[in-house]
């Protein structure tokens, strides 16, 4: 019976087929007609390693590095190959118990996996790593010491200015449209931000095998489509390193800032704020830290003054008045004001005058030498009521105009992040406040840098290098030019722009400004400032100001303000220094302007100015509400921690006073007793500036 | 075909002699492929019996010994001692559960010396010879219902030591006999009805057990109004198409879970939970648990099709050479020397050497068929017809498994996948039809 059911045979012939073929039929599915299965295996066998080049170098004027490269070391640990280590000699070494010790690996275990290395201390300090590097013999199954560039400032100076890198945050992520990838660093203030594009050089890239486990197998196909890093070209800068220092130097327990420019280039030479920190601190393993205690200070340490403290300029403001009339042809250089110690034009006999002996202001250079406000309350109001403009809200607006023009009231677009505008404010400010109805009687104190102006250093070093350069300036910044520079680069261009606000005023005009202004030295408020065999050019200023505390209102002492630009003849350097709370301006800001351009055009100083500069330097000028506004702040802080945890840990140092030996301890009252006061306002750092009130004499 | 060269070759059917060779070379090609690592020796790695190539290099040696050895065995011998080679196998797989070494979560393996021995890899080949010899009985009636129930007992009594040995994969190629009995005149209405019950078990995976009871009374309910003339006439009609919904509602709602809760194992009901890309709902587990831990470890029920489809996938058309491929190099892909040995293969050579290769495969089943039906004797067709369906459920399985087509069953890929027992057991199936082959003038009993 050999062909009995013969046929299905056939049919399992058939069934064998139409298996084969849908499996056949898969097939092409999966390698021929979808194609996403080769692009997850190249996620699945190839990494893609980020090889980080070095940062770019800043130099200063004389070719110092002051912001530089330096490697430290991360202690690296693959959990799989951890056999046979001195675990407790490791912990000794690290500081550490075991359970600590314990603790990491699991951590590396969760961050990486047992087969990847995972950092397990970060950016070893010298001595730890010093040890390390000795013993690394004993822990070389599991531990190996990895390599990281990380910045350093060889001067400690200029924290403000060269700013910090940090790790990217995810904001910063979104923002470059995924440029930057998490674990980048990028710079986070400062030149340091400004300049990123050309610091970081550009990133290469490695693909390299993985296996199952992410153990690393090698090169992918040879690194055909590696691409390799370009170092970050390096920065010339203005800045004169040692200017810097000694400005810093000169700045220390003082409140305000120093900016110095150069009037020919627009070229910062020195900038520095008060309270500073030393840059070096927020670089390597101790960033954390000590970023937490800068900004939870409330003097604001982190904040640059020099771009960002809004200051009402006060006398300083009065040669730019000045200029402003004159370009307008409202005054000659001649034109005197006969002030008798109080301007009544607008009846009020407001504002006061230091002098009141007749002819004080018989001329414009006289009227500069002796600060007198009637004078210059008296121009800003012939700016304002100038018969050439329909009314006074054309002649304000017109006047604002000239404002802006000198940087006032506008960012100047120096190479920093986040400048502050300062305030000139626009017509529409007092049409609301005055409901439309006023007249140049209304903010008369505009003429002698008060009412609601207000300006930052940096700007009033600019106009500074206005008047020294006779009508014009370059925007300030710190870059020269950048190694390498090609057509490519735009980001310097604006700033060899020459702006040529005021130069169609007459020389003698601004001739007898500058006499105004050396009389201020040779024999006005400030000839403490005078160096001989140099003529300096300056004005001073002071401003009172207050806050309101615990709801009170506390009189602080004036902020002493200096402008100057110097040698009068070829001015290379102009000057705006500022320091809150000091008193008059010539003891404390005409000084610190004084040594600075000494060291910088002498390059020497003499014997009593060295003395001096200790002197200066040891002066302890911080305000005396700043304790206990620390306290408020932290107090109020530990609140709301307290708020949210509920627990009263956090509270625990600020109950000493009401409960002196807490007898239960689990007790819940005496939190409830505690009495925050209802007007305690949280002041943070940034907004102390604007609360302050201000007259000027 | 049969050349008279020599008392061995006389007879021999040359080209699945050849199709043999072709298909052992592709093995330990792709054996080579996978563990091979930069730096080694070839020559030296391929006779230092330490890696996987250069042992399956030797087992394949003592299977062509072993192939030369049947070939110069009588015919008439494997007739004779079936039987008693089935009563071997049964009492090789009644010692596993005494005497087993506990490999892998499998309890099938003894181990010999330093090799570990599978009885129910090796047991295939009593089953075939048994059925074989049983279904070539001189006075065999195979419309009767008891020879279809011995037939079928010869194949599923092995099948059932195997399920206890926690081996279900190898415990399946048993029920692939009943091609066997198929094509010796098994009623097609019980392979019918196998297949609608596979259709219902794959049915209430997929769709939520409610829909699918008010789906199954919707289509009785059909069936009812269209015969409706039929069943005014006769009641009975009514009752069986009533007895048919019930079983149908019953193997859905209570025989399945039954089955996918007490005798397959978790893992094994994942696989096939995966299959259809679903989370196994017996699971003891709290959902929350299994969401956390799914999350960490991604699918592991998952991971080896997942990781299986993409190796294959990243061939492409022509495949990135041999010893270049990512995904098996670098052991993306678990048990790539044996059950997923394919995925090397797809990976290596693309589709064109996937279409080969299945390609070689069907010609080789084509042949056995061939071999098969022209057969004088009962015996050598039944036993022919045996290997083919023994080949053709591995070759399947194995396959479809690595593409995404079938639960993950670990059955190797014949003389492809590493081991020694697959080897000698598929290499002594096709030697003993080889020979009975040659024999096929004679009408065996």
């Amino acid at each position: 019976m050999p062909v009995f059911n013969g046929s299905r045979s056939y049919i399992i012939r058939l069934i064998f087929l139409v298996t084969i073929m849908i499996i056949i039929a898969q097939l092409f599915n999966l390698q021929v007609v979808s194609g996403k299965y080769q692009k997850l295996a190249q996620d699945n066998a190839v990494f893609r390693k980020v090889v980080y080049p070095s940062r770019g170098i800043i130099f200063d004027r004389n070719g110092k590095s002051i912001l530089n490269n330096t490697l430290m070391y991360d202690l690296m640990v693959t959990p799989s190959e951890v056999k046979n280590v001195d675990t407790a000699y490791l912990c000794q070494l690290l500081q550490i118990d075991t359970a600590d010790f314990k603790q990491r690996i699991v951590n590396a275990i969760l961050r990486n996996g047992r087969f990847r290395p995972s950092s397990f201390e970060e950016l070893l300090s010298p001595e730890k790593y010093a040890r390390f590097e000795e013993n690394m013999w004993r822990f070389n199954s599991g531990f190996y010491l990895q390599q990281r560039p990380i910045r350093v400032y060889p001067f400690n100076a200029g924290a403000h200015i060269m700013g910090y890198v940090g790790e990217v945050d995810s904001g910063i992520i979104a923002r470059s449209g995924n440029f930057y990838e998490p674990g980048d660093y990028v710079g986070r203030s400062g030149i340091e931000a400004f300049y990123e594009r050309i610091l970081m050089g550009q990133r290469g890239v490695q693909f390299l095998i993985k296996d199952n486990k992410n153990r690393l197998k090698g090169q992918y196909e040879n690194g055909e489509f590696d691409t390799a890093e370009i170092a970050g070209r390096s920065l010339r800068t203005y800045i004169d390193i040692e200017l810097q220092q000694l400005a810093e130097k000169l700045m220390t327990n003082k409140v305000g800032a120093v900016v110095a420019i150069e009037p020919k280039t627009g070229g910062i030479i020195a900038m520095t704020s008060g309270p500073n920190y030393n840059p070096n601190n927020l670089t390597g393993s101790e960033f954390k830290k000590n970023y937490t205690k800068l900004v939870l200070d409330v003097a604001g340490p982190l904040l640059n003054r020099s771009i960002k403290g809004q200051y009402p300029p006060g006398s300083t403001f009065k040669p730019i008045g000045a200029l402003v009339a004159l370009d307008e042809g409202l005054i000659t250089p001649s034109f005197g004001y006969g002030c008798s110690g109080r301007y009544y034009a607008c009846g009020i006999g407001k504002p006061a005058c230091t002098h009141s002996n007749p002819g004080h202001a018989a001329n414009l250079r006289l009227a500069i030498a002796n600060s007198c406000n009637s004078y210059f309350t008296h121009i800003y109001r012939l700016a304002a009521d100038n018969p050439k403009y329909a009314n006074v809200k054309d002649g304000y607006a017109k006047w604002r105009e000239y404002m802006n023009q000198f940087g006032l009231g506008i960012r100047l677009g120096i190479d920093l992040p986040s400048e502050d505008r300062g305030n000139v404010p626009d017509t529409s400010v007092y049409n609301k406040d005055y409901r439309n109805v006023w007249n140049s009687c209304t903010n008369l104190t505009l003429g002698i840098g008060q009412d609601k102006m207000t300006s930052t250093p940096l700007q009033l070093a600019n106009a500074m290098c206005l008047i020294a350069n006779k009508g014009y300036y370059f925007t300030p910044h710190f870059v020269k030019n950048i190694d390498g520079e090609t057509k490519e680069d735009t980001v310097l261009n604006r700033f060899r722009k020459r702006h040529n606000v005021l130069t169609d005023i007459s020389n003698e005009a601004y001739e007898a400004v500058m006499s105004g202004m050396q009389d201020v030295v040779e024999r006005g408020t400030a000839t403490g400032a005078r160096i001989p065999g140099i003529n300096i050019c300056a004005k001073t200023g002071t401003a009172q100001n207050f806050i309101i505390m615990d709801g009170r209102k506390l009189e602080l002492n004036e902020n002493a303000m200096f402008v100057c630009f110097a040698p009068r003849e070829n001015p290379t350097i102009a000057l705006a220094v500022i320091v809150e709370n000091a008193g008059y301006g010539s003891t404390s800001a005409a000084p610190i302007a004084s040594l600075l351009i000494e060291k910088f055009l002498n390059d020497t100083l003499r014997p009593e100015s060295i003395k001096r500069i200790d002197e200066l330097s040891n002066k302890n000028l911080m305000p005396s509400h700043l304790p206990r506004l620390q306290y408020k702040a932290d107090s109020t802080r530990a609140f709301r921690w307290y708020q949210i945890t509920k627990d009263s840990n956090y509270i625990k140092k600020y109950l000493k006073r009401s409960f002196p030996k807490p007898a239960k301890k689990d007790s819940p009252a005496p939190i409830q007793r505690i009495v925050f006061s209802q007007d305690h306002d949280f002041i943070e750092p940034k907004k102390m500036h604007t609360m302050k009130k201000k007259t000027v004499v | 075909m049969s050349k008279s060269k020599g008392s061995i070759s006389k007879g021999i059917d040359q080209m699945m002699i050849w199709l043999y060779f072709l298909l052992v070379f592709i093995g330990i090609t792709a054996i080579f492929a996978v563990t091979y690592r930069e730096g080694d020796s070839v020559v030296s790695s391929f006779f230092s019996f330490k890696t996987d190539y250069s042992k399956q290099l030797y087992f394949f040696i003592v299977a062509i010994f072993i192939g030369v050895f049947i070939l110069l065995t009588d015919s008439k011998f494997f007739t004779a001692t079936a039987n008693l080679w089935y009563a071997v196998g049964i009492v090789m797989l009644l010692l596993v559960f005494p005497f087993h070494s506990s490999v892998k979560g499998t309890e099938s393996i003894i181990r010999f010396g330093g090799f570990n021995f599978q009885p129910a890899e090796f047991c295939k080949v009593c089953v075939c010879l048994a059925l074989a010899k049983y279904l070539a009985l001189p006075n065999m009636d195979f419309s009767k219902q008891r020879s279809q129930l011995i037939a079928a007992g010869i194949a599923v009594i092995p099948a059932l030591l195997t399920i206890l040995q926690k081996e279900t994969g190898l415990a399946l190629v048993y029920f692939s006999f009943f091609l066997v009995m198929y094509r010796e005149g098994l009623p097609p209405a019980i392979l019918i009805i196998g297949f609608t019950i596979a259709v219902l078990v794959i049915a209430s995976i997929v769709i939520d057990p409610n829909i699918l009871a008010i789906i199954l009374t919707i289509i009785a309910a059909f069936v009812i109004y269209f015969n409706r003339r039929q069943v005014r006439r006769d009641r009975s009609k009514l009752v069986s198409i009533i007895f048919l919904w019930l079983v149908c509602v019953g193997i859905q709602r209570f025989a399945v879970p039954f089955v996918f809760k007490n005798v397959l194992q978790k893992h094994q009901v994942e696989r096939i939970y995966s299959l259809f890309g679903k989370d196994n709902p017996y699971s003891a587990e709290s959902a929350a648990i299994k969401n956390a831990t799914a999350k960490k470890v991604g699918n592991t029920a998952d991971y080896n099709v997942r990781q299986s489809k993409i190796a294959i996938g990243s061939g492409g058309l022509f495949g990135q050479g041999l010893l270049s491929g990512t995904q098996t190099r670098y052991d993306f892909v678990p048990e790539q020397r044996t059950d997923f040995i394919f995925c090397t293969i797809g990976e290596s050579f693309g589709f064109a050497g996937t279409f080969v290769l299945l390609i070689i495969y069907l010609i080789f089943l084509f042949r056995i068929v061939m071999i098969a039906e022209r057969q004088r004797s009962v015996f050598s067709r039944c036993y022919a017809y045996g290997v083919a369906a023994v080949f053709f459920f591995h070759i399947t399985i194995n396959v479809a498994m690595t593409v995404g087509l079938a639960p993950v069953i670990g059955i190797p890929l014949p003389f492809i996948s590493y081991g020694g027992t697959a080897l000698l057991t598929f290499t002594i199936l096709v030697f003993i039809l080889i020979r009975l082959d040659a024999d096929r003038q004679m009408v065996l009993r």
